[in-house]
């Protein structure tokens, strides 16, 4: 259960993951080193003894909306139920026998004091979407997803960018927009529908506060709103940022993937790659990057198959209060 | 016009109105939320069949006061909290975009605007 590598299924990535390139920034490299796996994980879990039935780890999965149950008792850890156990149990007509009988015993696990980064290369490597959690004493403390990994650093570096913005605008004063500088990142997840236009909303909300023109904001709402929107459509996931100094507001969009094959085609009205069920919730219909591209005094875009793709917008700040 | 007398000169189901008397100045049909985020204007009403959290998201960054959901559909719990949360109204009718978009011109009075 604990050797790394002893499952199957090991499908390797091109790509590197966060924290191999040496082109990450500093303090997203300080945090995942600093993290330890019981600082990010799951602790609250939900489990199932082994006589549980497949049945009722399906019920349970369902009900809290989880895509694996751990199956332990007093502490100790058998294994895991995952939907591709429920999906086998189901077609084998299984599903009313136990979870000791069905579950995945073949299992990578994380320790509870490994660092951060430790978690994010076994994610890349073992393509799972989800690790127990032993502590030293071999008993279950928790589990770990993506989804926990990215509310943590999304907590982590909104205090890091916190402290950064504070610093930043108390050195440029609160005079009109040359003076003043703001910046902000906002990670963003593939098919994250439930928290899309969230950046945009608060990016507008500050601007609001530090009272730039109406147009002004409207402008930089748009283009903002369209990138995240597009990263949470067409990319793998990426990171939206925006930032304002010297009388120009830039908010810029980047993913690592999986690229546009034909930049000039994705930038003409009406054209997308989105599919219908995309297209049913009012997204996909090809005026993205128009739009940005019309509120925004210059505009670039760089893409390249596989590889990701980024997004440049700039708008000049005219008309701020001195 | 102020969001209430609208609701009630259009005869609408107010499911959620956090601001009565916001003001109304006009509406926007349209169920593609880039279409929304480039044209509807500041303090229009939005007409869409489009019942969901990020049609809330859409109104909220270009002022637009109120969401009226077209054909009664339903509307989700998710989406009456964000509009909670943002301060959007959110009216429900059985009319279509065609329909509520004339009495909303006509309780505005912009029926016998010239274009």
């Amino acid at each position: 259960m604990s050797a790394p590598g002893s499952q199957s299924s090991v499908v390797p990535d091109e790509r590197p993951a966060l924290g191999e390139t040496g082109n990450d920034p500093l303090v997203l490299l300080e945090l995942i080193q600093r993290l330890k796996v019981r600082d990010v994980m799951t602790s609250d879990l939900v489990t199932l003894p082994r006589a549980a039935s497949m049945q009722q780890a399906q019920e349970l999965m369902r009900q809290k909306k989880i895509s694996g149950v751990p199956v332990e008792e007093n502490g100790r850890f058998f294994g895991l139920v995952s939907i591709d156990d429920i999906i086998r149990a189901l077609v084998a007509g299984t599903i009313h026998e136990s979870c000791g009988r069905h579950m995945t015993t073949k299992l990578v696990v994380l320790e509870d004091d490994m660092p951060l980064s430790f978690a994010l290369r076994y994610f890349d490597r073992y393509h799972y979407g989800r690790f127990p959690v032993l502590n030293r004493d071999r008993r279950l403390v928790g589990i770990i997803c993506q989804r926990d990994i990215n509310r943590a650093l999304l907590v982590e570096l909104t205090r890091e960018l916190h402290r950064l913005e504070s610093d930043s605008v108390q050195q440029g004063g609160d005079g009109g927009a040359g003076s003043l500088y703001l910046l902000r990142e906002f990670p963003i997840c593939k098919y994250d529908f439930e928290n899309a236009g969230k950046a945009a909303n608060q990016i507008k909300q500050v601007l609001q506060e530090k009272k730039f023109p109406p147009k002004v904001i409207r402008r930089i709402a748009v283009a903002a709103y369209e990138l995240e929107i597009n990263l949470c459509v067409h990319s793998d996931g990426g990171v939206l940022s925006w930032q304002v100094s010297n009388g120009r507001a830039e908010v810029i969009a980047r993913d690592a993937g999986p690229g546009i094959e034909d930049v000039e085609w994705a930038c003409r009205d009406g054209t997308s790659t989105a599919n219908e069920w995309i297209r049913s919730l009012g997204f996909g219909a090809g005026m993205g990057l128009v739009n940005v591209r019309r509120v925004s005094d210059e505009f670039e875009i760089t893409s390249k198959k596989s590889s990701g793709t980024t997004v440049k917008s700039v708008i000049y700040i005219e008309g701020m209060p001195s | 016009m102020t969001l209430d007398a609208l609701i009630t000169a259009c005869g609408w189901v107010p499911v959620l109105v956090p601001d009565p008397v916001a003001d109304v100045s006009g509406a926007y049909v349209s169920d593609l939320l880039s279409d929304v985020m480039a044209h509807c204007p500041d303090g229009a009403v939005l007409i869409t069949v489009q019942n969901h959290v990020n049609t809330v998201a859409v109104c909220t960054l270009v002022g637009a006061p109120a969401i009226v959901i077209v054909h009664s559909r339903d509307i989700p719990e998710e989406m009456r909290a964000a509009a909670l949360r943002e301060g959007v109204a959110l009216l429900r009718t059985p009319d279509d975009q065609f329909h509520a978009a004339l009495k909303i011109g006509t309780a505005l009075g912009i029926e016998k605007e010239e274009t």
